[in-house]
């Protein structure tokens, strides 16, 4: 894995800007521990002032300077897209390792579930669970919400890796040596995913903050933790665009995409690197 | 191998788990909170003005129900399943005495209209500008079109749609930016209204096919590149047939099926997409209800709108898989 | 003697890649000469990776990069008319094929379109060639099928629906609906049971006779060149080793390769176990110097190991490269 990584690293240019810009933003986010003012501080710096060398990206109406922010924002956002992906992955690997291992009617009615999980628009649900919950709702919560309801397009993919384990010589050596199911898919089949587990973080990642900045910037979260939607929230409340402050609006979006774009980079890369039939593709052209 | 009323019997069932489980995942949710749900809605509700007494009885019976807090948990359960069944919703809170069913059913076609024109738009400019560039690999312009699409691509479709209201809103303002139709236009088929949605409807769809295309771009040039070195196509240009119909009849053909599949599974993703854009553009569709709904505190109306988009878009999952085997005469399970 | 159907004259093809710059040739095509008369099977044998695949693939003009042409050429003659099919352009290619050149080919079981009924595969193929209007040409590919004792229903199927032996048979109407004068067949019959099998060559052959086409039959299995082929040549490493009549070179195998081949095969009472030929066929990329065969050749001399030995031909026009080749009585001893 870690020389995959390398090599990829070195020979595929998507998968090294992939890599770069997110060092970018990691770095960037970095930087919110040596902020001089704490996240939620407003009022300390003299509001609306354009990007200048004293405040590199200007600062908020509501007197904060915007560099510092958006470290806290971006920080907060990375965190909670990986929370949401650490969770759902472990959802998504046992269902479609359990799948794609045992198969037959447990298969069956697990994929069932799956689709059903696959087709359902989430995104009402979630907007009904912020209406219930109102100033409960926190960060933590969302994430649980978010990573219980977005395992299943990457369950289905890690199950049909586990299909074609299930045939292959190692796993009948495992089950006539006496190893437990759970053995088998934690020792045996989990290194094979693991790949496609990478690619599939990614793309998870990049969907979970897709909804957070989204619910963020409706109000639809806890609007008192700073993430990339809550700035937006709080620049929309402040009609930033129409008084012209930009840099609030500008930053904030640069930085977000460049987040989306990032991992993406390395999905794509990696899913071609996985994928046997596309590297056959690239050979002959 | 399955035979036709097999697929079909699997199809339906698979349609009323998706609204059995997604009803469900709804009640929890509501039963989830630990504050008294009733009493903070009506009085979010009526907080502003005077309702008479008579109408917050109203409005208290329809929410117990609703909320499914009357009787025991069996109870409860089966009034909010009746509700749900028979779709009444009861009135709406913010706009009472309108009931639910009324506010949706108004909504529902613009989003209807807006997702069934951008999704064909997308799926088939995508489905087709990738397949040829699956096949024609060495073309610079298709190359310069993957990157374009692929750069869209991960972007989530708030963020999109914002940059657009910012782009035709504030630099370049030629395009309507709020609305279904123009303020002064009377809703009448005419040329003029026809003419007036036509136009407001260019930023949203812009937007969501923006995002969309290049999922299905992608996709499609990949099954394409597998597919031109299968036997059925080396046979084809051994037997001479035109390169046209090798590329259309063999290779795009084969390649739809898959697609087809793809656009069942992700409708739930373009539905939340359509949702996102709307409210973005003041859509007069189901996301602009769905969203003003949570600001005046109308819990009858979320939860309306939350369920019949569920029942919705795996009706409309259904429907796309009953057209499976039109495509796929070989009908197997997936 | 008439003039041949198809005449290949020192053909040479190579695969050549560059992987992360280091330059790769395969040289799997080498120098292969061969000819064949109206109305007669030639049988084309050889282990996989002897270069079968990649000759009958020039041949019939299907390059695609890394494979590359670098000499020779290969000459048809239909109806008098001589084309050279490496210099024809496409327009002028795709009026050949099917109407004149027609292909059956491996793995019968994806060639056929599986979205599509058999009869647009039909229209595909050769409606342009027969001229009718549509309801003409399918009465003419009825009676073609009936012909062939198949079933007209077919032609509403799709392929999925019909058994492995059903789609190659229907593959053999296809190929011949158009009555081609030469049809390259790639190992029609190995994905099939040996019942099938049986059935499928009956009517290749059947076919063959009533339409009077040249088929170029490439197999690994030499039972299947003893009952089809009127000619057979051996291929080993990318060259022909040894060309003949079928049935001479059945009897007197002259070439040691061919020898070993036909020992191969079992023979009623047969007590001791067959021997196997030591080594594996040569790696393309790096061929080994003199005679491709000499590192598993028994009669393997110092002459064998530097120089390349020439395909000659003998008065009964009987051709072997080989600079120790057998007489019958050697032949005979070793089988």
């Amino acid at each position: 894995m870690g020389r995959t990584l390398l090599d990829l690293l070195r020979f595929n240019r998507q998968f090294a800007s992939g890599a770069a810009l997110l060092l970018i933003v990691a770095a960037y986010a970095c930087l919110s521990f040596f902020s001089p003012y704490a996240p939620n501080d407003t009022y300390v710096a003299p509001p609306d002032v354009p990007p200048d060398w004293t405040y590199l990206m200007g600062t908020t109406s509501r007197g904060q300077d915007l560099f510092w922010l958006l470290s806290f924002a971006i920080r907060n956002t990375l965190a909670f897209g990986l929370a949401v992906a650490v969770l759902s992955r472990l959802l998504a690997l046992a269902i479609g390792l359990v799948a794609g291992y045992s198969g037959g009617l447990l298969d069956r009615a697990l994929m069932s579930l799956n689709d059903t999980f696959i087709v359902i628009p989430l995104f009402p649900i979630l907007v009904l669970f912020y209406f219930v919950m109102r100033d409960r709702m926190s960060w933590g919560l969302l994430a649980l919400m978010m990573a219980c309801l977005g395992w299943a397009y990457d369950a289905r993919l890690i199950r049909s890796v586990a299909m074609s384990l299930r045939h292959r010589e190692f796993t009948e050596t495992g089950i006539f040596s006496g190893m437990s199911m759970r053995q088998i898919l934690v020792e045996e089949h989990l290194p094979y995913v693991l790949p496609i587990v990478f690619s599939t973080t990614m793309n998870n990642i990049n969907w979970s903050i897709g909804l957070e900045v989204t619910l963020s910037v409706l109000g639809f979260t806890d609007i008192n933790t700073p993430t990339i939607g809550v700035l937006l929230y709080w620049a929309n409340q402040h009609t930033a665009l129409v008084s012209g402050i930009w840099w609030w609006i500008f930053f904030p979006v640069l930085l977000v995409v460049m987040t989306f774009i990032g991992l993406f980079l390395l999905a794509v890369s990696m899913n071609e690197y996985i994928d046997p039939r596309s590297r056959l593709g690239r050979r002959a052209p | 191998m399955k035979t036709y009323p097999t697929y079909i019997l699997t199809r339906l069932g698979q349609f009323v788990l998706v609204v059995f489980i997604g009803i469900n995942i709804a009640f929890i949710v509501t039963h989830s909170t630990p504050i008294d749900p009733v009493e903070q809605s009506i009085a979010a509700a009526t907080q502003y003005g005077s309702t008479s007494p008579e109408a917050i009885a109203l409005m208290r019976q329809s929410l117990k129900e609703l909320y499914g807090l009357q009787g025991g948990l069996a109870d409860q359960y089966f009034a909010f399943w009746r509700r749900i069944l028979l779709g009444d919703f009861g009135p709406s809170l913010s706009a009472f005495p309108t009931p639910v069913s009324v506010l949706v059913g108004r909504a529902l076609p613009w989003t209807a209209g807006l997702l069934l024109s951008s999704t064909l738009l997308t799926w088939v400019l995508g489905n087709l500008l990738g397949g040829l560039a699956g096949y024609y690999r060495q073309s610079r312009a298709l190359r310069f079109a993957g990157i374009l699409a692929m750069a869209f691509h991960p972007i989530p479709y708030y963020v999109v749609a914002f940059v657009l209201l910012i782009v035709f809103g504030y630099l370049w303002p030629i395009l309507p930016l709020s609305g279904g139709y123009g303020m002064n236009m009377t809703r009448a088929l005419s040329w003029g209204f026809i003419g007036s949605v036509a136009l407001h409807s260019i930023l949203p769809v812009l937007s969501l096919a923006l995002v969309g295309l290049g999922g299905w771009f992608m996709g499609m040039r990949s099954l394409v590149s597998n597919i031109v070195t299968e036997d059925y196509v080396a046979y084809a240009e051994l037997g001479g047939v035109k390169r046209s119909r090798i590329l259309a009849s063999y290779v795009m053909r084969n390649a739809l099926v898959p697609q087809v599949t793809g656009l069942a599974m992700s409708l739930g993703a373009i539905f939340n997409g359509a949702i996102i854009t709307e409210q973005v553009f003041g859509y007069p569709g189901v996301g602009t209800l769905l969203v003003s709904a949570v600001y005046a505190g109308d819990y009858s109306l979320v939860l309306g709108i939350t369920t019949v988009s569920i029942v919705a878009v795996s009706l409309a999952v259904l429907l796309i898989d009953l057209c499976y085997p039109l495509i796929d005469p070989r009908v197997r399970a997936r | 003697m008439t003039s041949p159907v198809l005449a290949v004259s020192d053909l040479r093809a190579y695969y050549r890649t560059s992987a992360f710059g280091v330059q790769r040739e395969v040289r799997a095509v080498d120098d292969v000469s061969l000819a064949i008369q109206p109305g007669e099977i030639y049988g084309l044998a050889g282990e996989s990776s002897s270069g079968k695949t990649t000759l009958i693939k020039t041949i019939a003009n299907a390059i695609q990069p890394p494979l590359q042409v670098l000499a020779g050429s290969v000459l048809f003659d239909f109806a008098g008319q001589r084309f050279d099919i490496h210099a024809l352009r496409p327009r002028e290619l795709a009026a050949i094929r099917w109407k004149h050149l027609s292909y059956i080919m491996q793995g019968s079981m994806n060639v056929l379109n599986p979205v599509r009924r058999v009869r647009q595969t039909f229209v595909d193929f050769a409606f342009r060639h027969i001229g009718r209007p549509l309801p003409e040409f399918l009465d003419v590919v009825r009676q073609h099928l009936q012909r062939l004792h198949l079933e007209p229903q077919v032609l509403e199927a799709y392929p999925h629906q019909l058994s492995g032996g059903m789609r190659q048979r229907v593959t053999i109407a296809l190929a011949t609906v158009c009555r081609p004068q030469f049809i390259i067949a790639d190992e029609p019959t190995t994905a099939l049971d040996v019942v099938v099998q049986k059935g499928v060559l009956g009517m290749i052959h059947e076919v063959q006779r009533a339409l009077g086409s040249s088929i170029l039959f490439v197999t690994h299995d030499m039972a299947v060149h003893a009952n089809l082929s009127d000619r057979l040549g051996i291929m080993y490493a990318g060259r022909i080793v040894e060309e003949g009549r079928t049935a001479d070179v059945f009897r007197a195998p002259r070439h040691p390769y061919t020898t070993h081949l036909i020992g191969s095969l079992p023979h009623l009472g047969d007590a001791a176990p067959k021997q196997g030929l030591p080594g594996a066929p040569p790696n393309l990329a790096d061929p080994p110097p003199g005679c491709r065969f000499h590192p598993r050749c028994p009669r393997a001399s110092d002459l064998c190991r530097r120089d390349v030995p020439a395909l000659e031909t003998d008065a009964s026009g009987h051709r072997v490269a080989c600079f120790h080749p057998a007489t019958e009585s050697v032949a005979e001893s070793i089988s």
